[in-house]
């Protein structure tokens, strides 16, 4: 059977990087491929060429058999490759039928005719089994039904292939459901869809082939039948990987420590009832509940990055005045926020920069490192977090997602907090550096830092944290403490059970 | 996991990528381009480069060009600074007309002349105290905010003047003139107080974390803010440095005409300033300050001004002149234009 797209011996470099060598890939019609890597093994890269964003140095493109130039993601569309990026390229002031009809508007006597507009944009929406009012703007519908807006614009008549890159990333369970199930009538019209993500148990519920990235080779590929998922995980890695699901047993919460971080009755109107929290030296602090319940909202409020209207914070029992970031960093608390692009990278500049950036905050501007201090600090932290980047001076934008949220990591622990606040320090990235994070979190309490972790996945809370605070309906319901701390007994306080 | 890197050339790098990497360099544009307009103007007006000695001071159209860019560099130079914080002052022009405003007020009341001086900077700083006012404090959008200013300013200057009954009225000042038209040794003063300028703001960017700041916040306000960058307070400081320098400027362009004329005095210096900072490869986008390009993007719409008016060319050509120059220096910054030139010069070789 000739595939649907097939692509042959793809190489793609970058200035300083190898971003692709040699690579096979190919998706058959009907057929769901799932496409995993991790952070940097060149998954973007290669959908990039898929889809004529990115002009390749060596290789070749069939599509039904036939070879074809891809010079644009235009003509992509045009041969029937339809993609959706992960960061969704849609305009949430304008209205759903403005999005999905930008750019080929039907036309009347030279003018637009929104009538037509609409009609179209309802078809569209019609083929995934979507039924909204277009003409809201689409900012007002949620993260899951923006995502299908998106599928719904990359969808032509004539759409053979379809790339989804995370569409998941950020919705929670029931508008994951929702997506798969979608991807599963896509499928069974005969589609070939390319699926990234790094959720692995959804390329169990619905990839029928698997191709694994590494370093810009391909290092595996076998239907999903045929690769457990420890194997999976291993060719990710490049290596065997250890379990890190369990809580060490020996680890007992420190009785005698001083307490870092005490919150009493924080909160504020409308965002988040108020509530007590206390953390004390070495100890790692879950926040969990579901997707809106307020993790990151409590995050935020005790960091002063969403000012409480009540309540005090004070860090080694000296209240911090005033609730700013700027006091937070200064009384030795940082926070790693959960949107790395909109809150955490400053992508034009160097990653030296943003490393050094919070540090330098807290010493005020009159006290500059020096240049050489700056070079060691950053030198040291891309080390020890293994970031992937030829050197210092490259602009973080430039790096991968993963690269990015470690570099964000490293400014927050060069400014040395007795306090560190991880927003879901593993969404976007991969399942390796998902175990390296678990690792770093363990490694920083042991020294004595007080961490509080806000996480949608489960396991990762249990297998780091000594107490978890548990959050349902923006309200703390519930704290689960030592040895008590399972999957179970978190989805049953959420529960209210 | 690790990447490997791309070794080059064991033999060190080859020419071509030499060439490469300078072509690269942000400075080398604006250089290229002042280069190509005075050599224009070596083979179109004989003597361009000669530099004599008239009165006991340096005499000649380099030392001219140098001299009117002056006020248009001390104005970009703080605009450089605001536009890095991904904002923009369009009213340091009439910060100028009040700066004027003030230094012949207080002449005709008697104040001293160095006391009238930091008066006149101190103009600056209201100014700048306003406009971070509106754009730090009141979120208002900086083109927006600093319009205000831009309108209201000039009829600020002329209340000024109607204080003490006067238009456009004129003074003498030893000091002031001497700061903005006298010359020490044989230097134009003007001269050494703008390269002082530039050399103090030099230092405050670069030699404190206040550059690092400004960047961060005008490449990601959010972010910064959460790093523990006020963002705030870095913002105004940025709207201050624009307005202390533009009423540097206006001290030396009152001193100049010794005379206070707010509707024309310094009319659209901030279009100007916003083209050099731009020709200086600075983005409107923000994050990057570029300080000596900046004064490169100045001195290069000074040379081409000059170099129109001693051409010959009737003056009424000067402004389209002006903006097809102005044209051929940001294709030559543009990266897609560049590779556009160069596709095509690859196509036509085949």
């Amino acid at each position: 059977m000739t595939a649907r797209i097939e692509l042959a011996g793809i190489s793609k470099a970058f200035p300083g990087v190898q971003a692709l060598v040699g690579v096979d890939f190919k998706v058959e019609a009907g057929q769901v491929h799932a496409l995993l890597g991790e952070n940097g093994a060149g998954k973007s890269t290669l959908i990039k060429v898929m889809t004529g964003a990115l002009a390749r140095d060596a290789g070749e493109i069939r599509l039904d058999g036939r070879l074809v130039e891809i010079g644009s993601p235009r003509e992509a569309r045009d041969l029937g490759i339809g993609a959706v990026y992960q960061e969704i390229n849609l305009i949430p002031t304008m209205s759903v039928t403005k999005n999905l009809t930008l750019g080929r508007q039907p036309r009347r006597y030279g003018f637009v005719s929104w009538r037509r507009a609409r009609a179209m944009a309802r078809e569209r929406l019609a083929r995934l089994k979507v039924d909204i009012d277009v003409e809201r703007p689409l900012g007002s519908y949620s993260v899951a039904v923006q995502q299908l807006v998106a599928i719904a614009r990359a969808l032509d008549d004539d759409t053979h292939v379809l790339v989804l890159d995370e569409p998941t990333a950020s919705l929670d369970a029931n508008e994951t459901d929702l997506i798969l199930g979608i991807m599963r009538d896509l499928r069974a019209r005969g589609l070939a869809i390319v699926f990234i993500t790094h959720f692995i148990d959804q390329v169990y519920r619905i990839a029928d082939r698997i191709s694994v990235l590494r370093n810009g080779r391909l290092v595996g590929a076998a239907p999903t039948a045929e690769l457990p998922s420890l194997k999976l995980v291993s060719l990710m890695l490049g290596r065997e990987v250890e379990q890190v699901g369990e809580r060490p047993k020996d680890r007992a919460p420190p009785a005698d420590a001083v307490t870092a971080l005490s919150a009493q009755g924080v909160g504020r109107d409308r965002v988040m009832a108020p509530f007590n929290l206390s953390l004390k030296a070495g100890e790692v602090v879950g926040l969990a509940g579901l997707l809106g319940s307020g993790r990151t909202e409590t995050a935020k409020l005790i960091f002063g990055a969403i000012r409480p209207d009540q309540g005090r914070v004070a860090v080694s029992g000296q209240p911090i005045a005033g609730g700013s970031p700027r006091q937070s960093i200064r009384h030795g608390v940082a926070l790693c926020p959960e949107d790395r692009k909109a809150e955490g990278i400053c992508g034009g500049l160097s990653v030296r920069e943003n490393i050094v950036l919070a540090l330098q905050a807290k010493r005020g501007w009159r006290r500059p490192l020096s240049g050489p201090e700056q070079e060691r600090l950053a030198d040291e932290m891309i080390e020890a977090l293994a970031v992937a980047t030829p050197d210092a001076e490259k602009p973080v934008g430039q790096l991968s997602g993963g690269n990015q949220q470690k570099v964000v990591l490293a400014r927050s622990l060069v400014s040395d907090p007795r306090v560190l606040i991880l927003d879901e320090p593993t969404r976007g990235i991969d399942v390796g550096a998902h175990a390296e994070v678990v690792q770093l979190i363990r490694r920083l309490s042991a020294r004595g830092l007080a961490l509080l972790v806000a996480s949608s996945e489960l396991d990762e809370l249990v297998a780091v944290s000594d107490r978890v605070a548990v959050l349902r309906d923006r309200k703390m319901v519930g704290e689960i403490a030592g040895a008590d701390i399972t999957r179970e007994t978190i989805i049953q306080t959420i529960a209210g059970a | 996991m690790t990447v490997e890197p791309i070794h080059a050339a064991t033999s060190g790098p080859s020419f071509r990528a030499r060439l490469g990497a300078t072509l690269a360099h942000r400075t080398v544009w604006p250089v290229l381009a002042l280069a190509l307009i005075l050599i224009v103007d070596g083979f179109v007006s004989p003597g361009f480069f000669t530099i004599r000695i008239v009165e006991g001071r340096l005499f000649g159209s380099l030392i001219d060009i140098l001299y009117r860019a002056m006020p248009t560099a001390m104005v970009a130079l703080g605009m450089a600074v605001v536009i890095g914080t991904k904002g923009i002052d369009l009213s340091v022009g009439s910060t100028i007309a009040i700066t004027g405003a003030v230094i012949a007020w207080r002449i005709h009341a008697g104040d001293s002349h160095l006391l009238i001086l930091f008066l006149a900077l101190g103009v600056g700083v209201l100014c700048g105290l306003w406009n971070g006012f509106l754009v730090a404090v009141l979120d208002i959008q900086p083109i927006i905010a600093t319009l205000i200013l831009m309108t209201s300013g000039r009829g600020i200057g002329l209340m000024i003047n109607l204080v003490y009954g006067g238009t456009n009225p004129s003074f003498l000042s030893p000091l002031l003139q001497s700061l903005s038209v006298g010359h020490v040794g044989l230097v134009p003063t003007r001269i050494i107080v703008g390269a002082v300028l530039f050399f103090l703001l030099w230092l405050l960017l670069r030699r404190t974390a206040l550059g690092l700041f400004l960047e961060a916040v005008g490449d990601n306000a959010r972010a910064a803010d959460l790093s523990g960058v006020g963002a705030r307070f870095v913002r105004y400081a940025a709207y201050l440095i624009s307005g202390v320098y533009a009423a540097a400027a206006g001290v030396v362009l009152t001193a100049d005409t010794h005379t206070s004329d707010p509707v024309s005095e310094g009319l659209y210096i901030e279009l100007d300033a916003i083209l050099a900072v731009v020709i200086g490869g600075g983005s409107l986008s923000g994050g990057r300050i570029y300080l000596g390009a900046t004064m490169l993007g100045a001195l290069v719409i000074q040379a081409l001004t000059t170099s129109i008016l001693t051409s010959g060319v009737p003056p009424e050509y000067n402004l389209v002149v002006k903006a097809f120059v102005v044209i051929v220096v940001l294709l030559l910054q543009s990266k897609n234009a560049r590779g556009l030139v160069v596709r095509l010069a690859r196509a036509r070789a085949r």
